[in-house]
């Protein structure tokens, strides 16, 4: 027998939960169609999360495209139906995709398995983020190379920590409903072994009652700890980075791992930081999402180092 | 003094087409090959690392590439090995300041042909470290007088600097490394 799982018109990480919600109770063999005919909208979140539900299955599920031609020659267009092909048994008309990228991908869904893969996703995005952040979001250029720090070092936890590899995606899209602006989205979705496991695994681990997955989570985002800590004291940096980026930018980090998910709320948002005893879906799915800058917004912190304070150097020559 | 240009290593040990320092095993693989081109020369050396053609730099890279050259130079036998670095711009400070700060390490770079101090430093570390870049080559007394403390105390600061490789010893008094911006090594 099949399970029918619905998509839900709008897909992103919110609501992606439904889907969650339908596939947890599931064994990973059962034959599930994912119904994604009335689907108008995803995004690249609700498209990596929906590859890593295939590649949970140990039964191959069957995939019912949307039914909108907007919806699916835009979901063409992210590659997505290129990736699914090889994980799902699509049912529908899938156009090709049209030569000439989309302007609001900033990077289609791109396969991250092993290191040399982020010097592709970097590489292939670095002028076009250039261009799309400082000329249509308004960011400042140290944005924009912050910007390619923070996608290395998200698809950098699938590499090595995962176990088996994830996607990432990079789009921008209006966020009326929270926001009222344009944003830029990094998804990064695995269906690996999660942070729990991973941590789980340094030799250094100690555990108590209240460990899980969201204490994982809390470990690794705010606490910086990795499971690599044991034999090498810098690791961890990499969320941290992550977490400084987003904060300077005013943007939002959410990373879901098993059973919880956290996240570093901007003022804009009305999220919760920790949510636990979610219903069960392996790996980690983060999203970073930094919104357009106005005029008028406040500046982003100024940051002062070594021995320059108030624009002068310490001998007290000028800059 | 000596001159290292980092993009021209990652070129020549990891890639031909790479441009950016990203992942770590690209930044294991850049610090050895720098490590070799080091051990090819004998102390004392003053090298500088230069930036100037990197394009991206992030935190694991970073790590593996300036904390852990950093990390072996302070533990060396051999004390008269000093780095330092150039071409760093804001956002490559944004990652470098970052590991520096978590391993507590600190370093000297070329910010427009003057050195700075970068990373973890006490505030009379930096006074110490000021002094000498003020008036260096200088001994202990004279910092301890221009700074108001003793000699003993100024002695030791500045040996604690020597020791992190921020200072360098020489015959006539301590002084700050200073780089070169060469063209090729």
């Amino acid at each position: 027998m099949t399970t029918v799982i619905n998509i839900p018109p709008s897909l992103d990480e919110q609501s992606f939960e439904h889907v969650i919600e339908q596939l947890a109770p599931l064994p990973p063999d059962q034959k599930v169609l994912f119904d994604a005919r009335h689907a108008r909208w995803s995004s690249p979140f609700g498209l990596t999360a929906l590859l890593c539900a295939a590649q949970s299955r140990t039964e191959r599920a069957t995939f019912a495209v949307p039914e909108h031609p907007d919806t699916v020659s835009y979901w063409a267009r992210t590659g997505f139906f290129r990736h699914a092909a090889e994980l799902f048994e699509l049912h529908g008309h899938v156009p090709r995709p049209r030569e000439g990228h989309d302007s609001d991908v900033l990077l289609e869904i791109t396969p991250v398995t092993q290191s040399d893969d982020v010097h592709t996703v970097v590489g292939r995005i670095q002028q076009k983020a250039a261009d799309i952040l400082h000329g249509q979001l308004h960011l400042e250029t140290a944005a924009t190379m912050g910007f390619g720090m923070t996608l290395s070092e998200a698809c950098q936890n699938i590499v090595e920590h995962a176990g088996q590899g994830g996607w990432v995606a990079v789009q921008t899209y209006s966020f009326r409903r929270r926001l009222g602006r344009r944003v830029v989205v990094i998804a990064v979705c695995d269906a690996g072994v999660g942070f729990r496991q991973s941590l789980e695994s340094s030799p250094g681990h100690t555990r108590d009652d209240r460990w899980g997955d969201g204490r994982a989570l809390e470990s690794a985002v705010v606490h910086a700890v990795s499971r690599f800590r044991h034999g090498d004291a810098g690791r961890g940096q990499g969320l941290a980075g992550i977490r400084r980026y987003v904060s300077r930018w005013d943007g939002k980090l959410s990373v879901r791992s098993g059973t919880a998910r956290i996240a570093l709320v901007p003022s804009w948002d009305e999220d919760e930081p920790m949510r636990e005893r979610l219903p069960a879906f392996p790996g980690a799915q983060v999203q970073i999402m930094i919104p357009e800058r106005l005029a008028g917004d406040p500046a982003p912190a100024a940051r002062s180092r070594g021995s320059e304070r108030a624009g002068e150097r310490s001998d007290g020559r000028s800059k | 003094m000596h001159h290292i240009d980092v993009s021209r290593v990652l070129r020549g040990a990891v890639c031909e087409l790479y441009s950016n320092l990203v992942t770590r095993p690209t930044g294991a693989a850049v610090r050895t090959a720098i490590e070799a081109l080091l051990a090819e020369r004998n102390p004392p050396t003053i090298t500088t690392i230069d930036f100037s053609h990197v394009n991206l730099l992030d935190f694991s890279c970073a790590d593996e590439i300036v904390a852990k050259l950093l990390l072996s130079h302070v533990d060396a036998d051999v004390h008269d090995r000093y780095v330092c670095f150039r071409g760093m711009r804001e956002d490559h400070l944004d990652a470098v300041e970052a590991v520096l700060e978590h391993r507590a390490l600190a370093l000297v770079w070329d910010r427009d042909g003057w050195p700075e101090l970068l990373g973890r430093v006490d505030a009379d570390e930096r006074r110490h470290w000021d002094a000498v870049r003020s008036g260096g080559p200088v001994w202990a007394p004279t910092v301890a007088r221009t700074l108001g403390n003793t000699a003993a105390d100024a002695e030791a600061r500045l040996t604690q600097l020597w020791r992190r490789r921020l200072l360098m010893r020489q015959d006539n008094g301590f002084v700050v490394p200073r780089g070169v911006g060469g063209v090729a090594a």
